[in-house]
């Protein structure tokens, strides 16, 4: 390995490179899901390969392979170089990078029980007893259930003489149960949605799930969903649980704080941002008592890691203080642009693609507001969403629109009945401005999201957000024809 | 790999070890793919990048079980390693009583059809020009370029122990760009083909910029109902989501999609169908189960026709596959990759000259399902959107959300264009070519308005 490493970074100095990296990785994932009662789907992955990025004249140039051989370290270093001088054909201001000084370190994810050590035979009797738990509610059609687990070794090397391994790994899993009759399909999962929770650590955490203690509870509810009545359209108070917040901070904070979005890196993909330059620590992001820090320490999150793909440890960085937006997310090409230090959140995917600005973990502070029980019984007129369905916001990432899975009305203070195919939309600033109340540490949750898209060629990643249940004044609800 | 024609003799030596050493049933899929993309934001080149990588999937069955595992380590002790850890997990599952069964030899495909070596032959420097070409009509308009111009060739073979051998050899080249200008004004245009010369970067860059400079100072518009002018981005991308939620056979057997067969779902005007051989589309004439793909009618004259299957699918419904399966292991079920939608007799101008009021809409963006039994979508309109009053573009407006049943906004569909364009999906390997179209009374729930900013 370190042989390999040498050979990319002399040839890469010897090509006219004034800066160069390797990053050396492999990944191995095991995913299972159990469909209807049957053991669908059991699969096994390993992917390794190299990436060797340069800087040319100023100018980047980046080429990947999977044959870990000398001979192909020489020919990959030499074309990232072509590539490197290719894209000099077009350039501008050249390409700096901030001070990071270069680090020789290492990191693994703290676990106590490795996923990959647990048997098959154990894990597919997890996902049949949640699933037997499901089959027994009459009218549920699709009952689905999933365990993954992710294991990353890589190391990254400069130029410059950082040296940095890592491993990395993740644990996951979920369950849903789909009801279905003439006119609708009604979905619940446990405990998310979109193939349910996933963390940065071992085993334990799909145990802490206990999926099976909530298979019926899921099943009943989606087939109750199937007879509720409609989502009421209108402008309401809403209280929304901690899963679905967690993906309102990821679209709507968590992208638009990613300076390569706000500097126009992203446009022609994923989008810019409307939290431009001019609106670093003036903007009110939101209400005094919105608090928001990208964490990549956070124990267990799905975005926590030592060290980012460019050997800058990983850091916890105010976002939003006291409403007010005081902080992006930056690598050590953008930092320097606002007079700032990669605060590390460069991350690539795998081998084969290169460090973009990635969330780490974008999380919601708790705030004062005690329990969820608490919050419902200062309500006295609103609705309670949990679980997110849908999703879409636009490009600047301002006007937002979340379905979420059930819907139950508040009344005098009290869950009163469910409502199904709930929506709600907003403006950023503005609904973050109405929020009146943050649910307290004993409500707060961290939550991964593993389906993260960015970049061209797309680059999906993991990421994590904090938050719990909170409470939004004069929020539309029920949009469009039902 | 390095080039998919050298890639053949690498697939054939993979896939001839990997069914030697399997103990018993199973499949083995081989993906080789060379790739490259030169993007660029603020009129300059910003990231370059290229990636060779080759994985070998391989599902051991036996009855009922199965097991899948996957490599890119594709040397004697790799493809045994593999083969031995699918075989292993494939001994200690449990049986599926609803499996997926192993496509007969008969189902084999060979195709090149859309392998063209100029565009597999592409280097930094040809893409780099295409760049410049495109950055210079930007220049022209006093626009910032953004976008990416990529160059991919992949060989895809499968071998399974029924004796079945496929392979498909296919390039892609596909230059976008949004081009932006002052007031936030933006344009799109986006080409793709299987061959890298029929990318004309003056062209798209010209398309971008007269959009985005007829863009500047744009102004607010209530959310309503609209007659809409759809571009053919738009359609592209609502069929795109209606691939993944609407036309598979497990979609329906689940209960998640509109289609039901025998029924009018959309428009007498409206035909959709997918036909991964067609030379006209980005052609992949094999899924990965190496079943050659079958041209399937979905939707005809309004009336859904057809569903697409994989090998579970069809066995269950008592048919053959039409070969839209994706990678084993899958639950999600089959999918649509090649998309047509029948043209018209209209045009983009006759539809603009007899429409008396109404939104153009370029393209939409971040679209996703909101109730799949419905087809119900939202999105927004992104990087062209415009009043139409008495026949013409009177200016351009901000942003709309759209929140609308497709199957339902497809009933209301009054002109089709006969010219039709091949489109690329942002996010995903859906193609489709599609017409523009109108449709009338058209729902947008939500506008970004200049004050949203904060």
């Amino acid at each position: 390995m370190n042989e390999l490493i040498d050979l990319a970074l002399d040839a890469a100095d010897r090509g006219g490179a004034a800066y160069a990296d390797i990053r050396v990785s492999e990944r191995e994932t095991e995913s299972l899901t159990v469909k209807n009662g049957a053991l669908q789907a059991a699969d096994s992955s390993r992917s390794a390969g190299f990436g060797v990025r340069v800087l040319v004249d100023g100018a980047w140039g980046f080429a990947a392979s999977s044959r870990l051989e000398p001979a192909e370290v020489e020919r990959v270093t030499r074309e990232a170089l072509d590539v490197a001088r290719a894209s000099g054909l077009a350039r501008r201001e050249p390409v700096t990078l901030d001070d990071t000084p270069p680090i020789r370190a290492s990191y693994r994810t703290p676990l106590d029980e490795d996923p990959f050590a647990v048997s098959l035979d154990e894990k597919v009797g997890i996902l049949m007893d949640a699933d037997a738990a499901m089959g027994r509610v009459p009218g549920v059609n699709v009952r689905e259930g999933t365990i993954q687990g992710a294991r990353e070794r890589k190391t990254f090397a400069s130029s410059a003489g950082a040296r940095i391994e890592q491993e990395l790994v993740e644990s996951g899993a979920g369950i849903e149960a789909t009801a279905v009759n003439a006119n609708e399909s009604q979905v619940r999962s446990h405990p998310n949605s979109s193939g349910g929770q996933h963390v940065t650590g071992g085993f334990e955490a799909v145990r802490a799930m206990r999926l099976p203690e909530h298979g019926q509870r899921i099943a009943e509810e989606a087939a109750q969903l199937l007879d509720a009545d409609q989502c009421p359209s209108g402008e309401m108070t809403i209280v929304i649980d901690s899963s679905q917040l967690a993906l309102q901070v990821h679209e709507s904070c968590g992208h638009p704080i990613e300076l390569d979005r706000v500097l126009g890196m992203e446009a022609s993909f994923a989008g810019t941002s409307f939290l431009t330059l001019d609106k670093l620590d003036r903007l009110t992001y939101g209400s005094p008592i919105v608090n928001i820090d990208a964490d990549a320490t956070a124990p267990g999150g799905l975005g926590t890691f030592g060290f980012d793909d460019e050997g800058v440890p990983a850091q916890n960085v105010p976002i939003v203080s006291g409403g007010r937006f005081v902080g992006y997310l930056t690598s050590r090409e953008t930092a320097p642009i606002i007079g700032r230090q990669s605060m590390g959140s460069a991350r690539a995917s795998g081998w084969n693609v290169i460090p973009l600005i990635r969330m780490t973990n974008v999380n919601l502070r708790p705030g004062e507001a005690g329990s969820l029980d608490d919050l419902i019984a200062d309500t006295d007129d609103g609705l309670f969403l949990s679980t997110n369905r849908s999703w879409s916001i636009d490009d600047r990432r301002l006007n937002f629109q979340f379905g979420t899975q059930v819907g139950w009305r508040i009344r005098n203070g009290k869950l009163a009945e469910m409502v199904r195919n709930p929506t709600y939309t907003g403006i950023t600033p503005q609904f973050w401005g109405s929020c009146d109340a943050i649910c307290g540490p004993e409500a707060w949750h961290l939550w991964g999201v593993p389906n993260c898209g960015k970049g061209e060629p797309m680059q999906t990643h993991r990421v994590g957000h904090g938050a719990a249940p909170a409470r939004f004044r004069n929020v539309r609800v029920g949009v469009g024809r039902w | 790999m390095s080039g998919a024609r050298s890639g053949h003799a690498l697939a054939e030596e993979v896939l001839e070890t990997a069914m030697q050493q399997l103990p018993g049933d199973g499949e083995a899929l081989f993906t080789g793919r060379d790739a490259a993309l030169t993007r660029f934001a603020g009129s300059r080149i910003h990231q370059n990048v290229s990636e060779h990588d080759a994985t070998l999937r391989v599902r051991a069955v036996d009855g009922g079980r199965s097991g899948v595992a996957s490599t890119n380590r594709l040397d004697g002790e790799g493809i045994a390693e593999v083969v031995a850890r699918a075989a292993d997990i494939c001994r200690r599952s449990a049986p599926n009583p609803r499996p997926s069964p192993l496509p007969p030899a008969d189902a084999s495909g060979m195709s090149d059809v859309g392998y063209v070596m100029a565009t597999a032959e592409a280097d930094p420097d040809r893409r780099a020009e295409g760049v410049r070409a495109l950055i210079a009509a930007a220049d022209e308009a006093k626009l910032d370029a953004s976008g990416a111009f990529s160059t991919d060739a992949t060989t895809m073979a499968v071998a399974n122990t029924n004796g079945l051998r496929s392979r498909h050899d296919v390039t892609q080249a596909k230059l976008l760009t949004v081009m932006t200008g002052p007031d936030r004004a933006s344009g799109y245009a986006q080409a793709t083909s299987t061959d890298v010369a029929d990318i004309d970067a003056a062209a798209i860059g010209a398309e971008a910029a007269d959009k985005a400079v007829r863009s500047v100072d744009a102004s607010d518009i209530a959310p309503g109902e609209y007659d809409v002018i759809l571009e053919e981005y738009a359609v592209q991308t609502t069929l795109e989501h209606l691939s993944w939620n609407a036309f598979s056979a497990l979609a329906v057997e689940e209960g998640r999609s509109f289609m039901e067969l025998g029924r009018q779902v959309m428009g007498e005007n409206v035909s959709i169908w997918d036909d991964g051989t067609d030379a006209t589309g980005l052609p992949s004439a094999i899924d990965f189960e190496g079943v050659a793909k079958r041209r399937v009618e979905l939707v005809t004259d309004g009336t859904a026709s057809g569903l697409v299957h994989d090998s579970a699918t069809a066995a269950r419904a008592g048919v053959p596959s039409t070969g839209h399966a994706l990678p084993a292991p899958n639950t999600f079920g089959p999918l649509t990759w090649n998309l047509f939608m029948a043209p018209g007799s209209s045009s983009k101008e006759a539809m603009l000259a007899s429409t008396e009021r109404g939104i153009w809409v370029t393209r939409f963006h971040y679209v996703n399902i909101v109730h799949p039994r419905r087809g119900v979508l939202t999105g927004m309109t992104k990087d062209g959107t415009f009043l139409i009053e008495d026949g013409r573009i009177t200016r351009p407006v901000r942003n709309l959300r759209f929140t609308e049943a497709i199957p339902e906004a497809f009933g209301r569909i009054d002109a089709i264009s006969s010219a039709t364009r091949l489109l690329a999906a942002e996010y995903s390997g859906i193609n489709a070519r599609v017409p523009a179209l109108r449709i009338r009374g058209f729902s947008f729930t939500g506008a970004t308005a200049a004050e949203s900013d904060g």
